[in-house]
C-alpha cells in the first residue's frame, strides 16, 4: 500500500530537492556569472554575486583570440561520431547478450566494465605510439575511435539493461513469422528500444563532449575540441579567471542546452532496471 | 584539345612557381601567458614577411609541459616549435632532442642575448632554445606601508631586514600581512621559491658527489626562517598559495611585500586590476651576506624538436619572434611596458625602455642570478631554482609536499627535512647516481 504524503512533507521534500539542485548547479552558475565580470571583480574579496557592472568584454576577447567554431565543430563530430559508432556496434552486442546469452555472458559484461577501471594514463604511451604509426595523431577519426572504445562498455551495459526489459516472446514471434536476424534487430527490437537507445545516445554524447584526457593528449591544432579550447585559457601566472569562465561557458553551453531539452530521456535512461 | 591541355599544364606550372616554394604551416605549442598571447596577435606580421602560416596550440603550463615532453620523447612530430623553459632545455639538448640554433643569421645578433639567459639555454656552447622572455624574482613592496612602518627599503636588502619589515607591516586585524610567499606544493611552486632562497642561506640540493643535503644546518635554517616568518607575518592558509593567489592578495592591498616572478610587476602596477598600482616599489631578492641572492632565473624559450619536417620555416619564426625587430614591433603596437622582458642587452640600453619603472630592477635581478654557480658551496648541477636533471621535477614535487605540510603545521621542520632527505636519497639511488 502506498504511503500517504502529507502536504507539509511534500513542501519539505520539494525545498530540499531545490536546495540540493542549486548546490550542485552552483559551480556552473558561478562560472557563468564570473564570465560577465571584469578580471578585478572576478577575484574581489568579498566576492560580488549579482550586483556588479555586467560586461561582455571577456566574450569579445575570447572570440577575437580563438576560432571557437573550429573547436565546436570538432567537438560535435568527435562526440557525435563516437556515440553513433558505439551505438552501431553496441546494439547487436547487447542483443546477443540479452536474448541469446551464453555461459560466459555475465563474465564478458564484467570484463568490459573492468576496462573502465584502468586509469587512462596507464595506456597513454601505447596508444600514443600506435597513433603515430597509424598517422592518427591530431585527427578527428583517431579521436572518434578512441572515445568510441572508451564509452563502448557503458553503451553496451545501458542497452543490455534496457533490452532485458523487452519480452523475448515478441522477438520469438517475429522469428516464427520468418524474420531474419537483421530484420529482427532493425524492425522489431530497435523501434521498441528507441527510448533506451535515445537516452544511451544522449548520455554518451555528454560523456564524449566532456572527455578531457584523450582529447588533450592526442590532439594539437587540427582536431582539438572544446576541452582544448578551455585549457588554452588556464594560466598559473596571471589572473584570467573571467576570460577562463567565458571560455568555459561557451564550451558547456551547447551540451547544457541539449541536456535541458532531453532531461526526461536522460533520467529514464539512468534509472533503467531500477524498479522491477 | 592537346593545345588546351598543354596550355593548362603550363599555366599550372607558372602558378606553382609564383607561390613561394617554401611556404609552410608551422604548429607551435605555447603557454597562456600575456607575452605569448600578444605574440599570437602579431603573427600576421610574420606571415606577411615570410609567407608561412602559423597554427597555435595554447595550453596551461603544466599540461603543456607534459604534452610536449610526451611528444618529443615518442617522436610524435606534432609540433614544429615548442615553448620550453630553462629546466627542459639543457636536459633535452643533451639528448639531441632539439635542433641547434648556432646557425642563426648574423642579423639575429646572438651576442645581444643576455649572458645569463644564453648560458641557461645552451649545452657545451650550443644554443638549443631562443629566449622569448626572461624573468627573475624580486621583492614587490607597498611603499605606503613601508613608510608607515618607519622603514626605507634598500635596493639590495637582507633577509633580516625583510623579516623585520614584514613583522612591522603586519596588521592582522585589518587583514594586512607583512609578507606573501609561495606555499603551494610543486617543483615550480614552493620549491622554486625555497630552492632559490636556500641558495642565499648557503644551502644546496646536492654536494659534489650527488648526495642530498637536507640534513645540513643550512637547510634547517632556511626552512625554519621561512616557516617562522610566514606564521608571524604571512596570510592565513599560505600553504595553498601559489603565484595567482598571492597576486590576488597583493592586488587587493593585503600584502606588505611579495617576493615572486619579475613578470608580476606589470600586473601589480596595472591600475585596471590592482588597487595599489601607484604604491608599489621594487627591490632585489634578499640575501644573508654570503654572496648569493635568493632570486631565480627563468626563461620561456622557443625550441625546435629534432626531426621536424619544417626546420627552415621554424627557424625563420624563431628569428622573427626573438629578434630586436620584434621588440620594436610590440613597442609600436602596445607600448614599451608590454615588450617581452629579460632577453636582450640592447633592450635595456634603449632610453625609451629605461623609463619603464620595473625595467632596471628586472635586469639587475636577472644579472645577479648565475645558473652555472647558483650556490655558495660548489655543486655538480646547473640551475638556480631547480636542478637540471630529469629526476628533479618528481623529487622536488614530493619534497615540496613535505615542506608545504610543515608550513600548514602538520609536521615539524625536522620531520619535513628528514623525510625530504630520505625520499631524495632513495630516488637518486634508484636513478643510478
Amino acid at each position: 500500500m502506498a504511503r500517504a504524503v502529507t502536504p507539509r512533507r511534500k513542501t519539505i521534500n520539494t525545498l530540499a530537492a531545490w536546495a540540493i539542485g542549486l548546490l550542485i548547479f552552483f559551480p556552473i552558475l558561478w562560472t557563468i556569472l564570473t564570465s560577465f565580470k571584469t578580471e578585478a571583480q572576478a577575484i574581489s574579496d568579498p566576492p560580488v554575486f549579482l550586483f556588479f557592472d555586467w560586461t561582455l568584454e571577456n566574450y569579445a576577447v575570447v572570440q577575437e583570440r580563438s576560432d571557437y567554431m573550429r573547436f565546436l565543430w570538432n567537438s560535435v563530430i568527435i562526440a557525435g561520431g563516437s556515440t553513433l559508432l558505439g551505438i552501431v556496434i553496441g546494439v547487436p552486442a547487447a542483443w546477443s547478450m540479452a536474448f541469446v546469452p551464453s555461459k560466459r555472458t555475465k563474465d564478458i559484461l564484467m570484463w568490459m566494465l573492468s576496462t573502465k577501471m584502468l586509469p587512462a594514463v596507464g595506456v597513454l604511451y601505447p596508444i600514443y605510439l600506435l597513433f603515430i604509426k597509424l598517422g592518427l595523431l591530431d585527427t578527428r577519426v583517431g579521436l572518434t575511435l578512441v572515445l568510441m572504445l572508451i564509452n563502448l562498455p557503458i553503451i553496451i551495459w545501458m542497452l543490455y539493461t534496457y533490452f532485458k526489459e523487452i519480452p523475448g516472446e515478441i522477438l520469438e514471434a517475429a522469428r516464427m513469422d520468418g524474420a531474419t536476424l537483421k530484420e529482427e534487430i532493425l524492425y522489431i527490437l530497435t523501434p521498441m528500444a528507441v527510448p533506451g537507445i535515445a537516452s544511451t545516445l544522449l548520455l554518451n554524447i555528454i560523456l564524449a563532449w566532456n572527455e578531457a584526457f584523450w582529447t588533450l593528449n592526442l590532439t594539437a591544432a587540427k582536431a582539438a575540441p572544446l576541452t582544448a579550447f578551455i585549457a588554452s585559457y588556464s594560466s598559473p601566472e596571471g589572473l584570467f579567471y573571467a576570460k577562463l569562465s567565458a571560455a568555459s561557458t561557451m564550451a558547456i553551453a551547447p551540451i547544457l542546452i541539449l541536456g535541458w531539452f532531453s532531461q526526461k530521456q536522460l533520467v529514464r535512461g539512468l534509472t533503467f532496471g531500477a524498479v522491477k | 584539345m592537346a593545345f588546351h591541355t598543354r596550355a593548362l599544364l603550363g599555366a599550372c606550372a607558372v602558378a606553382a612557381l609564383c607561390v613561394p616554394a617554401t611556404a609552410e604551416t608551422i604548429t607551435i605549442a605555447t603557454v597562456n601567458n600575456g607575452d605569448m598571447i600578444r605574440m599570437q596577435g602579431l603573427t600576421k606580421d610574420f606571415t606577411e614577411k615570410t609567407g608561412h602560416d602559423v597554427e597555435w596550440v595554447t595550453l596551461e603550463e603544466n599540461v603543456l609541459r607534459q604534452r610536449v615532453t610526451q611528444d618529443i620523447a615518442a617522436k610524435g612530430g606534432q609540433f614544429d616549435i615548442m615553448t620550453i623553459g630553462m629546466y627542459e632545455t639543457p636536459i633535452w639538448g643533451k639528448q639531441n632532442w632539439l635542433v641547434s640554433l648556432n646557425d642563426m643569421p648574423d642579423s639575429y645578433d646572438v651576442d645581444d642575448i643576455l649572458p645569463a639567459m644564453r648560458g641557461g639555454l645552451s649545452v657545451d656552447g650550443t644554443l638549443y632554445a631562443a629566449p622569448f622572455y626572461g624573468e627573475s624574482s624580486m621583492i614587490m613592496y607597498r611603499t605606503d606601508l613601508m613608510e608607515k612602518a618607519g622603514l626605507e627599503m634598500p635596493d639590495a636588502p637582507t633577509w633580516e631586514f625583510v623579516a623585520d619589515a614584514a613583522r612591522k607591516m603586519t596588521d592582522k586585524d585589518n587583514e594586512i600581512y607583512g609578507i606573501c610567499l609561495r606555499g603551494k606544493a610543486g617543483w615550480g611552486e614552493n620549491m622554486a621559491f625555497l630552492t632559490a632562497t636556500s641558495n642565499a642561506f648557503g644551502a644546496r640540493w646536492f654536494d659534489e658527489d650527488w648526495k642530498p643535503q637536507f640534513d645540513s644546518p643550512e637547510w634547517k635554517e632556511t626552512l625554519s626562517f621561512y616557516i617562522d616568518l610566514m606564521n608571524e607575518a604571512g596570510p592565513p592558509g599560505a600553504s595553498t598559495n601559489g603565484f595567482n593567489e598571492n597576486l590576488s592578495l597583493f592586488q587587493q592591498g593585503k600584502c606588505g611585500m611579495w617576493i615572486d616572478a619579475t613578470v608580476a610587476a606589470s600586473f601589480v602596477t596595472n591600475p585596471a586590476d590592482s588597487t595599489v598600482a601607484d604604491k608599489v616599489g621594487f627591490a632585489l631578492a634578499p640575501d644573508t651576506g654570503l654572496g648569493k641572492r635568493g632570486n631565480w632565473l627563468w626563461a620561456w624559450a622557443l625550441a625546435i624538436p629534432a626531426g621536424t619536417q619544417k626546420e627552415a620555416a621554424a627557424k625563420e619564426f624563431i628569428n622573427w619572434a626573438t629578434s630586436k625587430d620584434y621588440l620594436e614591433l610590440v613597442a609600436a603596437e602596445e607600448g614599451w611596458a608590454n615588450v617581452p622582458p629579460g632577453t636582450r642587452t640592447s633592450l635595456y640600453e634603449n632610453p625609451e625602455y629605461q623609463k619603464v619603472p620595473f625595467a632596471k630592477m628586472t635586469l639587475d635581478s636577472i644579472n645577479s642570478a648565475d645558473p652555472t654557480a647558483p650556490t655558495v658551496k660548489p655543486v655538480p648541477y646547473i640551475g638556480v631554482q631547480f636542478v637540471a636533471i630529469p629526476e628533479f621535477a618528481g623529487i622536488a614535487t614530493q619534497v615540496g609536499q613535505e615542506f608545504s605540510a610543515a608550513l600548514a603545521g602538520q609536521q615539524s621542520v625536522d620531520e619535513a627535512l628528514a623525510k625530504a632527505q630520505t625520499l631524495t636519497a632513495e630516488e637518486m639511488e634508484a636513478a643510478g647516481y
